[in-house]
């Protein structure tokens, strides 16, 4: 265990190394000119040569490169080009609001997809195996943008139940965050609940043939022991893993969601910096957002582990 | 006349109802008794239903695709009838099943103590502690080498002959009056098996259950049994005390699988080879089951089910021209 921990973490120096070299070349793939973007109405050549200078673009690309990982080592991500703000500043404001809306999605992912796949397993064939699996393909297939505005049309201007849009921190005041969150939470949810009520579905499904759980039923257990305890402990081993990796999905789905409900998170904070050309902020929260799917996916494995006696050793 | 018998099967039938709506007719009007503290052989080729008929005796058939008519009497209890609450209290406790494969029955995810202590706490209530002294206990008596090490290990650390001891400590932990063990040493290698035998032998002597032993192995049968009854194609085709069918058996089908060498004190026969195929169960031939293959065949076999008739005392069997010895001289 220890081993294998020690091997993964040795692998993910030179993953997010790859990764940052990626986002940093990438980037400069992008159309317009920064030092445009900043100079503003600004047209005077020289003033752009200084800028060009005060910020290193008209250093060669590596050594661009140097001078960011550097800064990014020593927790300095540099500054957004637009507000002057410290990008790892931005990153602290935005990053907890995602993070909020990303873990009640996952929360609402899993407290849907997870009973509704045991429930179509043990049930399959009958209306309710039917009505899960319309709901998981209604889930998969929805765009997000037209649920979100579905929603909004019917919570916030038909009902006047939730508001439309805006952000409340938890800490301010936790109904009103909530509020504010449940909807784009679902939104996100929703596919990934579709996903893990297949999974579970199918998992559950093949460990009800198992002999084990033919001895579990011979010991004169109830039905619900034999499913809850004895089938579920062995089907859920694998959705742990696959829940994480949708956590990755999300991470993306938060960009298109938190622009239609207006929350100024991650999304929107990568969104708004694509278009202005704000190199700094774009690369800290890409590097960000690897960072976190790198270590989401070993918290899987390590989860998968401590679940599975077999691994365990 | 003899006491009422502990469980007394009356004419079942198993049909399964596959996805592609064929039917298989897995078990064909069975009738079996066994005795309180008696042991009852059950033999037959692969596939003639020895599993199915006692998957249905535990109530563990699955239920979406399996028809069963009949009865099965225990105690009183009509099993097929009986609410699943009911069935519940009586499995595990009064009835206990080893399965056919010890590989894949235990659960990878708990420990063996978990899963002995777990049936105990079900039917005998009590303390978290007692179970666990109990399920040491049994696995003492099924030959677990420190057991009270042993207790708290995954199923993946265990050989399958230590966990057929397993399964067979499990279905000891209520003292059950029935015990079905289907084929226990099949899926072992021979050393192991001669060992769980021996080990049925004493359980036998010490539990004094009823059990209904399922094997391929004749040897076996000889040395546990009481009674033997044989299967074929779904259906018992002879029933006898096990001195009477190795000593003179009324059933060309049973004496194909005694081979010409039955001998009592001969150990480790295996199920002799018979020439010939075993008829599809999706469509069951009229007549006798066993006339493709039958060396004494006449005309009148294939057209109508031969009874069960009477041979001798306890003995019975499904042929039209028993008594064999007359056929032989
Ligand atoms: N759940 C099921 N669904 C459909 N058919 C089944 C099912 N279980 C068993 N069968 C069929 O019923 C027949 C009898 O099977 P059974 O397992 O009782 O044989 P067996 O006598 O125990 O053989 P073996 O010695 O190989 O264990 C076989 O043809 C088998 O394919
Ligand atoms: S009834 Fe006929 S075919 Fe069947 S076993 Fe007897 S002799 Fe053979
Ligand atoms: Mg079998």
């Amino acid at each position: 265990m220890l081993n294998f921990l020690a091997r993964r973490l040795a692998q993910i120096v030179p993953t997010l190394f790859f990764v940052s070299v990626l986002i940093f070349s990438l980037q400069q793939l992008l159309p317009g000119d920064p030092a445009l973007v900043m100079a503003g109405e600004e047209r005077d050549p020289n003033v752009i040569e200084q800028i060009r200078h005060q910020y290193r673009l008209d250093r060669p690309v590596p050594v661009q490169y140097a001078y960011w990982i550097k800064g990014v080592l020593s927790g300095d991500f540099g500054e957004s080009l637009r507000n002057k703000m410290p990008v790892r500043e931005l990153i602290a404001q935005k990053l907890p609001v995602t993070l909020q809306l990303g873990s009640m999605a996952i929360i609402i992912a899993f407290l849907i997809g997870i009973p509704a796949g045991i429930i179509a397993a043990v049930k399959k064939g009958t209306a309710w195996d039917y009505g899960a699996n319309f709901f998981a393909l209604w889930g998969i297939s929805t765009p997000n943008f037209w649920l979100g505005i579905m929603l909004i049309f019917l919570f916030s201007i038909e009902l006047g139940w939730l508001p439309a849009s805006g952000y409340v921190p938890l800490t301010e005041n936790w109904r009103a965050s909530l509020a504010a969150t449940i909807m784009p939470a679902f939104v996100l949810g929703n596919a990934i609940a579709a996903v893990l009520m297949r999974h579970t579905r199918s998992a559950m499904l093949q460990v009800l043939e198992s002999d084990y759980v033919r001895t579990a039923r011979a010991k004169g257990l109830s039905e619900r022991t034999v499913i809850l305890k004895h089938a579920m402990r062995n089907a859920l081993t694998p959705i742990i893993t696959l829940g994480a990796l949708e956590l990755g999905t999300l991470l993306s789905g938060a960009v298109l969601t938190e622009q239609i409900f207006s929350i100024p998170g991650f999304g929107k904070l990568i969104v708004d910096a694509v278009f202005n050309r704000d190199y700094a902020v774009v690369q800290g929260v890409v590097l960000v957002t690897a960072t976190i799917y790198i270590t989401l996916n070993l918290v899987a494995d390590v989860a998968y582990i401590l679940v599975n006696p077999r691994l365990r050793g | 006349m003899t006491a009422s018998p502990l469980i007394e099967i009356k004419d079942l039938r198993i049909r399964f109802h596959g996805d592609d709506s064929r039917i298989t007719h897995a078990v064909d009007g069975v009738d079996l008794s066994v005795a309180n503290g008696a042991t009852l052989g059950l033999v037959g080729e692969s596939g003639c239903g020895k599993s199915v008929t006692s998957l249905a005796i535990m109530g563990l058939l699955p239920r979406r695709t399996t028809e069963i008519s009949g009865a099965i009497r225990f105690d009183g209890f009509d099993l097929l009838k009986t609410a699943d609450q009911t069935l519940g209290d009586l499995r595990g406790n009064r009835l206990a099943m080893i399965f056919q494969e010890p590989m894949t029955s235990l659960n990878p995810s708990f420990t063996i103590g978990d899963q002995i202590t777990e049936t105990i706490l079900r039917h005998r209530g009590g303390s978290r502690k007692g179970a666990r002294e109990r399920a040491i206990e049994l696995l003492r008596r099924v030959h677990i080498p420190s057991p009270e090490r042993r207790i708290d290990e995954y199923p993946h650390k265990l050989s399958g002959g230590m966990r057929q001891r397993v399964m067979i400590a499990m279905a000891l932990a209520c003292d059950p009056q029935l015990l079905i063990a289907d084929e226990p040493t099949t899926a072992l290698d021979v050393t192991l098996q001669a060992q769980i035998l021996e080990l049925m032998r004493e359980l036998k002597a010490a539990s004094g259950a009823a059990i209904i032993l399922i094997t391929h192995d004749l040897g076996v049968v000889a040395e546990v049994c009481d009674e033997v009854a044989v299967m074929y194609a779904g259906e018992i085709v002879e029933r006898a005390p096990v001195d009477e069918l190795f000593s003179a058996p009324q059933h060309p089908y049973t004496v194909g699988l005694l081979g010409s060498i039955p001998r009592l004190d001969h150990r480790a026969e295996r199920l002799a080879t018979i020439e010939g195929m075993v008829p599809n169960m999706a469509r069951p031939p009229a007549g006798c089951r066993f006339a493709a293959r039958c060396p004494f065949v006449l005309e009148a076999c294939t057209k109508a089910r031969p009874p069960l008739v009477e041979v001798g005392p306890g003995h019975v069997t499904r042929c039209i021209r028993a008594p064999l010895e007359l056929l032989v001289s």
